[in-house]
């Protein structure tokens, strides 16, 4: 799949695929970075999603169809450079607790035991597929399919920043206190967003995360 | 020169044109609501297009002048008087220190937008001085306006007198209406809709919720139908983009809004008429859509903002 067409009169929506893949995702990526690097006057800025990307571009500078025609020529490109090796970020996580308040009924939902869930959890390197919802929450996978979870009937109005969470097949951390429907099994002090830093997020869509246990 | 809040009701926030090239970690755009509205207030005050304004919506604002300066007000929706004089929209004016400047909220329209020769100093975050309330960052400490915040301006681009008496004539401003016609740049998620449904929601009529805001318009009238799924894997979305969840009432997406989304958007808001949907009134303002292009939205929205820069200079003004 391979398609380009308008969201509105100022963004340029990428489609690459249809399904959560990851193949498909890397490709996200390296057609991120590939546009981001090469600088098109008129491109604002890009973002990633699991199987397309959001080119967001100034309409008074570009119009569609010129748009269109830069990324078709980036899309050829990509397909000839491979990704380059992405950044592993460690979380040290403190599983259960105070924070992960439903790492038990999770592992009752699951029929696993809390040593189970945590173990296979944090076993696993899992890839930001794209991040959203709030500034700098990673949208991770993909889950073991022994955790696979459906989200909360009732979201939680407040979450604190830096909780573990799971729902579907997917993994993410809270950025900042937010309500919240997925399920809470742990939580980590990293502060994933800060405004005032240089670097203000931990994460950028396409790295790696590896969660350690913590005592 | 500064200007002091001494009395907000409503919601006052300082935005600028908005943050960018913070999307891909999640990070609005914020901004100003009618982009419209804050540029023609930032020419009329002589500021470049990224200067930093105020905007101010859902209820009455004053400020005093704590040194002579010149601001400029624009929008729909408020009244304005400057020490003992009312004064219309859309143009800038002199202030003696010690003046109040008071805008009066009205029934119809939505926000107003006062700039400041020289722009409001603010230190930016992110790249931008516009305030993401729900992500208390940027403007004034992350948050709205209150009595007694002091707001510091810049350097005026030439001196003040020659900044004040100027206006933007009505025929070169955005046409404002109750009950605008908005259009529409349909897909990428049409045909999750039903062909009938597609129909429904270019010929019916819908008003704004009173639960809207500025991360989002929720619109009521006729319910869409999907045809099947009624969720999509996560992608990027932008301001405008209407999202239909799958109780079929659409949410028009504005200045806050999440930067990815995962309900199917029949079609997206252009850019030149997102500020007339912006100053709808909830439950009063009737709203129709209709379609168009990407090629004619854009000739639309490059010859709205040209139109803002036709300012004139006035020969007379009440003070």
């Amino acid at each position: 799949m391979r398609k380009i067409v308008p969201l509105g009169d100022s963004a340029a929506l990428i489609q690459l695929g249809d399904e959560v893949d990851f193949t498909v995702n890397q490709r996200v990526h390296a057609l991120a970075n590939l546009i981001e690097a090469s600088s098109i006057h008129g491109i604002i800025e890009t973002v990633p999603a699991y199987a397309t990307l959001l080119v967001h571009y100034d309409p008074l500078i570009l119009s569609f169809s010129q748009i269109k025609n830069h990324l078709r020529v980036k899309m050829d490109q990509a397909e000839e450079i491979s990704n380059r090796e992405p950044r592993r970020i460690e979380v040290p996580t403190r599983y259960g607790g105070e924070h992960g308040v439903d790492l038990e009924s999770v592992a009752s939902h699951l029929r696993l035991s809390v040593e189970e869930v945590v173990r296979i959890h944090s076993e696993k390197i899992y890839t930001i597929y794209m991040m959203g919802f709030t500034p700098g929450f990673p949208y991770m996978g993909k889950l073991d399919d022994a955790l696979v979870m459906p989200r909360l009937e009732t979201p939680r109005t407040r979450v604190p920043a830096g909780t573990v969470a799971i729902a579907g097949s997917q993994t993410g951390i809270y950025s900042i206190e937010s309500p919240g429907g997925w399920n809470l099994i742990g939580w980590t002090s990293l502060q994933l967003f800060n405004p005032e830093s240089d670097s203000p997020f931990l994460f950028a869509p396409g790295d790696e995360v590896k969660f350690i246990v913590e005592k | 020169m500064s200007l002091e809040v001494i009395e907000a009701n409503g919601l006052a926030t300082i935005q600028d044109s908005g943050r960018r090239g913070w999307r891909r970690f999640g990070v609005p755009v914020s901004g100003a609501m009618d982009i419209l509205a804050f540029h023609a207030a930032n020419s009329l005050a002589d500021n470049s297009s990224n200067q930093a304004a105020i905007e101010i919506g859902l209820g009455d604002i004053t400020f005093r002048a704590l040194h002579d300066c010149v601001v400029a007000v624009t929008g729909v929706g408020y009244d304005l008087s400057i020490y003992i004089w009312d004064f219309p929209l859309w143009s800038s004016y002199y202030m003696r220190a010690g003046w109040t400047v008071r805008l009066n909220k009205l029934d119809s329209g939505m926000c107003a937008y006062l700039a400041i020769a020289g722009g409001i100093q603010i230190p930016q975050v992110l790249d931008s001085r516009s305030t993401y309330l729900r992500g208390r960052i940027g403007g004034f400490n992350g948050r709205q306006l209150q009595a007694g915040d002091v707001l510091k301006s810049g350097t005026p681009s030439h001196p003040l007198t020659e900044l004040a008496a100027r206006t933007l004539p009505e025929e070169a401003r955005p046409v404002y209406t109750n009950n605008p016609v908005v259009d529409v740049i349909m897909g990428p998620q049409e045909k999750y809709f039903t062909p009938e449904s597609t129909a429904t929601f270019m010929s019916q009529e819908y008003t704004v919720s009173t639960t809207s805001d500025r991360m989002g318009y929720r619109l009521e009238g006729a319910t869409l139908k999907h045809r099947g799924k009624t969720e999509l894997i996560s992608e990027g979305m932008t301001m405008g983009a209407i999202q239909v969840p799958s109780n079929g009432q659409p949410i028009v997406m504005m200045v806050d809004s999440p930067t990815t989304g995962g309900y199917p958007k029949i079609g997206t808001v252009i850019r030149a008429d997102l500020p007339l949907l912006a100053q709808c009134v909830p439950n009063k303002s009737k709203i129709h859509f209709r379609k168009t292009t990407a090629a004619k939205a854009q000739k639309k929205y490059r010859e709205l903002m040209s139109s803002l820069e036709r300012i004139v200079e006035e020969e007379e003004q009440g003070n």
